[in-house]
């Protein structure tokens, strides 16, 4: 029978979730946080609680020791037992949480691996008394590898510290410093402790300097969802739904993207197109579907589509390779074995594979690049891979889904190793076809007659476009012209572009309306692309404003091709020098819309490089730039 | 991850993604229905997956033979509702055939004896996957259990066979005689479940509700007065407003003192039990469905 009386109660109609992970070496205070969370969002019985006070009191301790409640996995350790990830669960009125708990030993990569996968944020621990490690570095790295969108440093046993503000501001300074080379979209420092509870529910009196939210607080407010891909519409095949003739039903989890019916949809590999006729559920059709949800969809024709192809949007399509680049965690005490046949799983297909060359395994304490042949046990490392079938994939960090893979020993059928997509191997194919790009009607994407990196190869360089972004006046050209001369001497292929030269002929056309300088950018990053595809290294100088436009630019190149260099130096310095009489101009009121004067120009959340002309000389600068090339190569 | 949904409907679109692996992996799954809220869920979950076709692997049965009246019946129906296939292992065979023995004394149960009947029925039906409604909340030991946890030919889990599991990548290769055991309700809560029935409207059976029935009390444990069981000379019947948090074998599945009508009021009384656990240890009113959760969960 079913009793329902649903009143306003029932709030929890409206919760949603949230998924996080925990990292912090041993001793930190990991188990002390989780049980802080648990006990005070009142998620534990009384029973564990005296079964603990019990072992506390025996122990001779003080207080509580609330990290005995997640003690279990220290025994299993100590049983040998492997434990990667434990799962706990607990619940406010506003959200239901998933923490993925790792436990810091030595395993703790691939653990830390596995737990990020699904987590949405990541809470990582430094002990206030040690002060920055390079674990907490560690873990803020594989969490940028991971893509998580959130971090949270909490620093804990501030009690230990006596909540002194200056100690907290340290590290706080010191993790972001570190953390300009991370890909983070957010990062939250909360000082806390765990074991007294400061700042983990209530805020407590000890911390009046700090006037951010709790933990918790910030665990339930957190907007997550704008890290999901809306745009390309990815639906991985599971299973095909056929209760009789006349139904198809192509069921799945949308991995990415909206859908609604009569959208245009193409079905890899088939390439065949159709209309989306329903979105069949059991509870009456939807009118729309998104990113995570499970559904069925008809198509207005039949096509014949399996479980492992995919259906996307038809003008929106992944890549489609054999070959490309891949961020690899190694996961079994059985080292790698590059050209062993392994077997790939990527969405819902699975398919045999090379592991052609290990190009790097990173040492991710230290984040440098170390040769090596093969991964070992808790490695990860940049490989090139070869499918034996196509795979239909986005890079990772547009696209988890679709973008990550597990590795599977054929001989034993366990599971080795876990992989992100970075972008195609370039020496298979220059760049891949850019679905977003614009193409004119009646064309399709021909491959260069001579790959870019056969002309590498006869340069004896690498092509690279540097992205110098910055006022007028700031010294963009200056640096770009030393440093190509410098370059130039040394026999590397070179090309500068410059705002002004581009303003003469390509857009002489265009004005300085917002539209048009996107389009200005949209042209000169067509023509760096050109250059590039040449084997050029190419020197770019526009102001370039607009974040996004710059953002475009770079999607047009492969990864790690595209330097951006933020110049600065403060508008006094920039008005002194004044190279083209501009800022006479803008105050003259002669032009209205001088970026840095009276517009702003959009600073890199993280450019590759960063300069102030007005604290280091050029000279300083290129060889900076220079250095920072050689590495590359 | 799922944009503007609840988390319900985020846990019915994992669990839902989970069976269709499931059925797209597995050559011959079957769903462990044991009549129980989990099982009824799962039923429901299977039904969404599938839609409009008819869920495509049979469900299996573990009958200890002990059973509420209500639960055969309502098995029984809602496996026609469903249009589902329903196999039946019965811990009687297995104790007629000589393969298990029956526990003598007051206590003696037929959970222990299960394990024996599911692991043979599994292997007669030629299982490779079994759907189960376990959850990671259930006990300490459960929280890092896999979705798709492997077994080996014997139908036994060995810890470090178990495979790291990422993003939404799940493996269910296995060689010639093992299978899997799989759990779609890992990330539930006990909460979770009662919401969702809530939501979905999904029947359960009677006794899950406050009723009157005739009870005794053993080892601080109210046990409902059935058949299977010997009433001790010093055990006393008595009339109590009760109901069951879970069905299993009549014999040890204790009933709570409650007079929770509908969802709401078992929503309720789950979520203040435990808060009343930590707050007010020893006050009087302390419900007693938070001491059976305790118990099931197997906690201390
Ligand atoms: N003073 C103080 N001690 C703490 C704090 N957090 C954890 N600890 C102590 O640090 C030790 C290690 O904590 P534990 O939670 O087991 O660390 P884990 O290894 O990271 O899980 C224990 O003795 C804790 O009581 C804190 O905020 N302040």
């Amino acid at each position: 029978m079913t009793r329902n009386n649903q009143t306003s109660q029932s709030s929890y109609l409206h919760m949603d979730m949230l998924r996080f992970t925990t990292a912090g070496s041993v001793d930190d205070g990991k188990s002390t946080l989780i049980g802080r969370l648990l006990y005070d969002s009142k998620s534990i019985f009384e029973d564990q609680m005296e079964a603990i006070e019990k072992t506390s009191l025996n122990g001779g301790e003080a207080e509580v020791n609330l990290a005995l409640l997640t003690d279990g996995l220290k025994a299993e350790r100590e049983q040998k037992i492997t434990i990667d990830v434990a799962y706990r669960y607990f619940a406010t009125p506003k959200r239901k949480f998933i923490i993925a708990d790792t436990p810091g030993h030595i395993q703790y990569t691939s653990n830390m691996v596995t737990g990020a996968s699904t987590a949405e944020l990541a809470v990582i621990l430094v002990d206030a008394q040690k002060g920055l490690l390079t674990q907490s570095k560690r873990h803020a790295y594989i969490s940028s590898l991971l893509q998580i969108p959130n971090l949270v440093v909490a620093i804990n046993k501030m009690d230990l510290v006596d909540y002194d503000q200056a100690v907290y501001q340290n590290i706080v300074e010191a993790f972001q410093d570190f953390s300009r080379e991370l890909d983070v979209k957010s990062i939250t420092y909360i000082p806390i402790s765990a074991l007294k509870g400061d700042n983990v529910v209530e805020t407590g009196d000890n911390t009046p300097w700090y006037d951010g939210p709790t933990l918790l607080h910030h665990l339930e407010t957190v907007k997550v969802e704008n890290a999901l891909n809306k745009v390309d519409f990815r639906l991985p095949v599971q299973y095909v739904i056929r209760p009789h003739q006349n139904f198809r039903g192509f069921a799945g989890r949308i991995a990415s993207g909206r859908i609604r019916p009569g959208d245009k949809v193409m079905a890899l590999p088939s390439r065949i197109t159709s209309k989306i006729k329903e979105i069949v559920t059991n509870d009456g059709n939807l009118t729309e579907a998104g990113p995570g949800d499970s559904v069925a969809i008809t198509l207005d024709d039949e096509i014949d589509v399996s479980r492992g192809d995919m259906l996307v949007h038809a003008d929106n399509i992944p890549t489609i390779q054999s070959k490309f680049e891949a961020f690899l965690c190694w996961m079994n005490a059985e080292p790698l074995e590059v050209s062993k046949p392994y077997l790939l799983m990527h969405t819902t297909r699975v398919t045999q594979v090379f592991i052609d060359e290990v190009t790097y395994s990173l040492d991710v304490d230290t984040l440098e690049k170390k040769s090596s042949s093969n991964l070992k046990h808790n490695e990860i490392g940049k490989v090139k891979i070869t499918t034996s079938q196509p795979l239909y994939f986005d890079p990772y960090k547009t696209n988890q889904k679709t973008g990550s893979f597990i590795i599977i020993d054929p001989a034993t059928n366990v599971t080795v190793g876990g992989g992100m997509i970075q972008s195609v191997d370039a020496n298979d194919k220059s760049i891949v076809e850019n679905h977003f790009r614009q193409a004119s009607p009646n064309t399709t994407w021909e491959p260069w007659n001579i790959a870019r990196a056969r002309r590498e190869e006869l340069n004896g360089h690498k092509a690279v476009v540097l992205w110098f972004t910055g006022i007028s006046g700031a010294g963009k050209t200056t640096i770009a012209k030393a440093l190509e001369t410098k370059l130039f001497k040394i026999g590397r292929q070179t090309m500068l572009l410059d705002g002004d030269q581009v303003r003469h002929g390509l857009c002489g056309d265009l004005g300085f309306s917002p539209g048009e300088r996107t389009e200005n950018i949209r042209r000169v990053g067509e023509v760096a692309r050109l250059f590039f595809e040449q084997g050029n290294i190419v020197l770019c100088t526009f102001v370039s404003p607009y974040r996004k436009d710059r953002e475009t630019v770079k999607n047009l190149f492969p990864t790690g091709r595209f330097i951006e260099i933020q110049v600065d130096c403060d508008l006094e310095t920039a008005r002194q020098r004044d190279p083209k009489g501009l800022y006479a101009k803008a105050e003259n009121g002669e032009i209205k819309d001088l970026t840095g004067f009276n517009m702003e120009h959009e600073v890199s959340e993280n450019p590759d490089l960063n300069f102030n002309t007005g604290e280091m000389d050029v000279d300083t600068i290129v060889e900076d730039i220079y250095r920072y090339l050689e590495k590359l190569s | 991850m799922a944009e503007n949904n609840t988390h319900l409907k985020e846990l019915e679109d994992e669990a839902i993604f989970i069976m269709r692996e499931v059925a797209a992996q597995f050559e011959r799954p079957v769903l462990l229905f044991s009549g129980g809220k989990d099982s009824i869920c799962m039923a429901h979950l299977a039904k969404k997956a599938f839609y409009p076709a008819k869920i495509p692997f049979p469900f299996m049965h573990i009958d200890t033979g002990h059973n509420f009246d209500e639960t055969i019946t309502f098995r029984d129906d809602l496996i026609k509702k469903m249009g589902a296939k329903l196999i039946v292992g019965s811990v009687q065979d297995s104790i007629d055939s000589g393969k298990v023995k029956e526990e003598t004394g007051p206590d003696a149960s037929r959970n222990a004896l299960q394990t024996v009947t599911l692991l043979d029925t599994l292997k007669k039906y030629q299982a490779d996957a079994a759907l189960g409604g376990g959850r990671r909340d259930e006990e300490k030991a459960r929280a890092k259990e896999r979705f798709f946890s492997h077994r080996d030919i014997f139908g036994q889990w060995n810890p470090k066979q178990q495979r790291p599991e990422l993003w939404n990548l799940f493996n269910g290769r296995k060689n010639q005689g093992e299978s899997f055991r799989v759990f779609p309700l890992s990330n539930w809560t006990e909460m979770n479940v009662w919401q969702y029935i809530a939501q979905e409207n999904i029947e359960i059976p009677e006794i899950y509700f406050a009723h009157d029935r005739e009870v005794f009390q053993r080892r601080g444990v109210w046990l409902a007065n059935t058949d299977f069981v010997d009433i001790q000379p010093d055990e006393k019947l008595l009339n109590k407003t009760v109901r069951f948090r879970t069905i299993g074998d009549a014999t040890c599945t204790g009933a709570v003192l409650s007079t929770a009508s509908s969802l709401e009021d078992i929503i309720q009384e789950v979520a203040s039990a435990r808060q009343t656990e930590r707050g007010n240890r020893h006050d009087d009113k302390r419900s007693e469905t938070a001491m059976e959760d305790r118990k099931r969960q197997g906690y201390f």
